[in-house]
């Protein structure tokens, strides 16, 4: 670890919690319907989509209403998807020549698009044509995002709101978050990784002849438009294969220092509107608090541990770390800080091969997915993920000192709490489930790329990153499979949809609760024993579910890593 | 809730509409006139024939010039398709080694590879990223001590004199931005392009 290495990691923490005010304080003026400073350029369109539509935009919806159209929304977006990529061989925009792609493989990558996961069992350049990465990804990169954001704007109002039935439009919702909010900003840095050197182009791949005579197809493609949705929509799916350590997908070290700024700003900036929608932005800061202190512990373990690098590096002579893996502009600091926030949110882009992270340095992304992707977590996701973890532990809280515990005026009874523990286990039921079966399966153990311990890891690595959608993966594990596609777009349906669904009953339920008025005997959730108490129970419930699945992968391996055990 | 299906076709294909073409394409356009260099995936050609990106690293096998770190890439093998051959620097196939930090096959690359440049270069220590794989396989850097180590070698097989061929890695090392984020580094090509320029003059 280097003095400059932790000054990078600093400024980069700096500049996130600066944006956290400002972007909290348009967002909010967004989703209460305000007039904002692109109102007179988008409020004709909007209006006209809501024509379109046949939306009546004062009409708000019950918390099932708002719930079934969400999933309406998303068989579209499966439907579209799907086709897409069955017929590209024949759509146009297509100069690669790509032929359709198999059954499998659009199945789980429609759940993989529609669910906010991005899961990459697609090669990118070698599997998708430019009219798929368009009108399949990029605009699903949208949608699932807005939609993410659209659900914590409900859970919000839930809270906010004393003895009423609705908690908003779903499709007013959508429609704002996409039009004022990831649309504008996605124009601006679609220009930014432009001029940092990032393709923007529907030509062909271009064949140079190398200095030494050789020959070197060059892809390219609309990169740019595609990573700036990909990564402020914490959605991750790279357009080529090996994500943002393309030079392509990241050219800069400017570049990734905003790329990593990206996925973290309107994650960060939800707990100001949560804030500033209860009335009291110190609540909103006091769930930031709570991310930023799993998040900095993250972030330091990982980069001690490439830094160090692996014993057999070591043995060799090679000092510098682990950069197996990573790349040379990014160097060790920046690929342990992208792998901790992109882990941290739901996002999933990776800018180095987490697969070949050292055995503690790989297993903290693991645990920030498993914790719920909920240290800034995804847009929307991660805030609706943190209150459920809130609702909680104001119910130990409550259990300790026997009062019916409450939480931002509302009372968090029997109806909530069971909710919140119904989307919280669900998580683990997916990931452990399923990587039992992987690594029992003769077939899909043949998936696993590395041998010994980290075999496992790979697999409990990609039933996690499913189950969070997030997408990130070690990617050495071959998910290209039928098993693989089918059993992961299983658990990224599960992890999506079984988590938003209780999340939205507790909407409905606080929704119709009165709002009652702080006492003296109210528990104060705005101080450090609050953030103290939430972490507490956000490491218990995970500690306690995954940490024999972690014994018998990172840790073994760093154990066996430092016995100069190799496999 | 029927009344929902409407929008919820509606209002997809609009919004769809927006951000699936609209958007992509027009961005298209516009980074086309401002940016044509970048959005082409900054190309360079020499002689009217395009010899590579500037971003995106080549293959280097001669002594001559400065190599480039190993590239795991692939590509399908010719004659059975559902496997794949070792392909370095496969700009239409990107990817990593994957291998983890227990990996045995990790290990005898590296140790291989540690040989061999110590063979080359008996009195410098052998710079890690020179061994080992970057996460694309296309990485256009190596670490400004990854050239310094390679100096002897180009020098001799170009008959240069090194410290003139240390001269120009100096000039194509390219520091922090900012002075502070990101790491420093040497652009393969563009040094490699540098070499062949101070030759030829």
């Amino acid at each position: 670890m280097t003095v400059i290495g932790w000054i990078q990691i600093l400024l980069f923490c700096a500049i996130v919690i600066a944006l956290v005010k400002p972007v909290g304080w348009y967002m909010t003026r967004v989703f209460n319907g305000e007039r904002t400073f692109l109102s007179p350029v988008l409020r004709p369109v909007e209006r006209g989509i809501y024509w379109v539509g046949g939306v009546d935009e004062g009409r708000e919806q019950h918390w099932l209403t708002y719930t079934v159209a969400m999933l309406l929304f998303h068989v579209g977006g499966f439907a579209l998807i799907y086709g897409l990529m069955r017929l590209q061989a024949v759509l146009p925009f297509n100069p690669a020549g790509q032929t359709a792609v198999a059954e499998d493989l659009s199945f789980n990558t429609a759940i993989s698009f529609i669910t906010n996961t991005n899961w990459q069992n697609y090669g990118g350049e070698s599997t998708l044509s430019y009219l798929v990465q368009m009108l399949g990804l990029t605009h699903q990169n949208f949608l699932s995002a807005a939609t993410g954001i659209a659900l914590a704007m409900a859970l919000i109002r839930g809270f906010t709101r004393s003895s009423m039935r609705t908690v908003g439009n779903f499709w007013v919702d959508v429609t704002r978050c996409t039009l004022y909010v990831l649309l504008p900003i996605c124009i601006v840095y679609t220009l930014f990784l432009v001029w940092q050197g990032m393709p923007q182009t529907l030509g062909a791949y271009v064949d140079a002849t190398t200095l030494e005579g050789g020959k070197q197809t060059i892809a390219l493609g609309p990169v740019a438009s595609q990573v700036a949705i990909k990564m402020l929509g914490t959605n991750g799916g790279g357009f080529f294969n090996a994500n943002a350590a393309h030079p392509f997908e990241n050219p800069t070290a400017l570049s990734n220092l905003v790329q990593m700024i990206s996925i973290f700003a309107l994650g960060a900036a939800m707990t100001n509107v949560f804030g500033r929608m209860v009335g009291n932005e110190r609540q909103g800061w006091a769930i930031f608090a709570v991310m930023g202190i799993l998040f900095v512990a993250g972030v330091a373990v990982t980069y001690w541990a490439e830094a160090n690098g692996t014993s057999a590096l070591q043995a060799l002579g090679l000092s510098g770390g682990n950069m197996e893996g990573k790349e040379v502009r990014f160097g060790i600091v920046a690929s342990s800080l992208f792998a901790v926030v992109t882990t941290a949110a739901s996002c999933g882009a990776v800018n180095a091969m987490h697969d070949s992270f050292t055995a503690l340095g790989g297993m903290i992304p693991l645990i920030n997915m498993q914790l719920g992707e909920v240290i800034i977590g995804g847009v929307g996701a991660g805030l609706y993920g943190m209150l459920l973890f809130v609702v909680l532990a104001i119910f130990v809280a409550g259990l300790m000192v026997g009062r019916t515990p409450e939480y931002v005026g509302k009372k968090i009874e029997a109806r909530e709490v069971k909710m919140a523990m119904l989307a919280i286990l669900v998580l683990p039921l997916m990931y452990l489930g399923w990587t039992a079966v992987g690594v029992v399966l003769p077939s899909a153990v043949a998936s696993m790329a590395n041998a010994g311990p980290h075999g496992f890891t790979e697999v409990l690595y990609a039933y996690t990153s499913g189950t969070g959608n997030n997408g990130s993966a070690f990617a050495g594990l071959t998910g290209n499979t039928l098993f693989y596609n089918l059993t992961l777009a299983m658990a990224m349906f599960v992890g999506r949809f079984f988590m938003i669904v209780p999340a939205m009953a507790i909407a409905g339920s606080l929704v119709e609760k009165k709002s009652i008025p702080a006492s003296a005997g109210t528990f104060p959730t705005t101080g450090g024993l609050f953030v103290g108490l939430v972490i507490g129970v956000i490491l218990i419930i995970g500690g306690l579910t995954f940490f024999p699945a972690l014994a018998l992968g990172p840790i073994v391996e760093h154990l066996a890593m430092n016995a100069n055990t190799l496999f | 809730m029927l009344r929902e299906i409407r929008p919820a076709i509606l209002v997809l294909v609009l919004l769809t509409a927006i951000t699936g073409l609209a958007y992509p394409l027009a961005m298209t356009a516009i980074a086309g006139v401002i940016f044509p260099r970048q959005a082409q995936g900054s190309l360079i050609e020499k002689d009217g024939k395009v010899i590579g990106s500037a971003l995106i690293g080549q293959e280097f096998k001669e002594d001559k010039y400065f190599h480039g770190r190993p590239s795991a890439t692939v590509a399908p093998d010719p004659n059975d398709s559902t496997k794949t051959v070792p392909a370095p620097y496969n700009a239409a196939n990107s990817g990593g080694s994957n291998l983890g930090p227990t990996s045995k096959a990790l290990n005898d690359r590296v140790k291989e590879d540690v040989e061999k440049l110590k063979a080359e270069n008996p009195t410098a220590s052998v710079p890690v990223d020179l061994v080992t794989t970057s996460a694309s396989g296309l990485d256009p850097d190596i670490s400004p001590d990854a050239a310094l180590f390679q100096v002897p070698r180009v020098a001799k097989a170009r008959s240069m004199s090194e410290d003139a061929v240390r001269e120009l890695v100096t000039q194509n090392t390219q520091g922090r931005f900012a002075g502070v984020i990101g790491e420093p580094r040497v652009n393969v090509l563009a040094l490699n392009l540098a070499l062949d320029a101070a030759n030829a003059k």
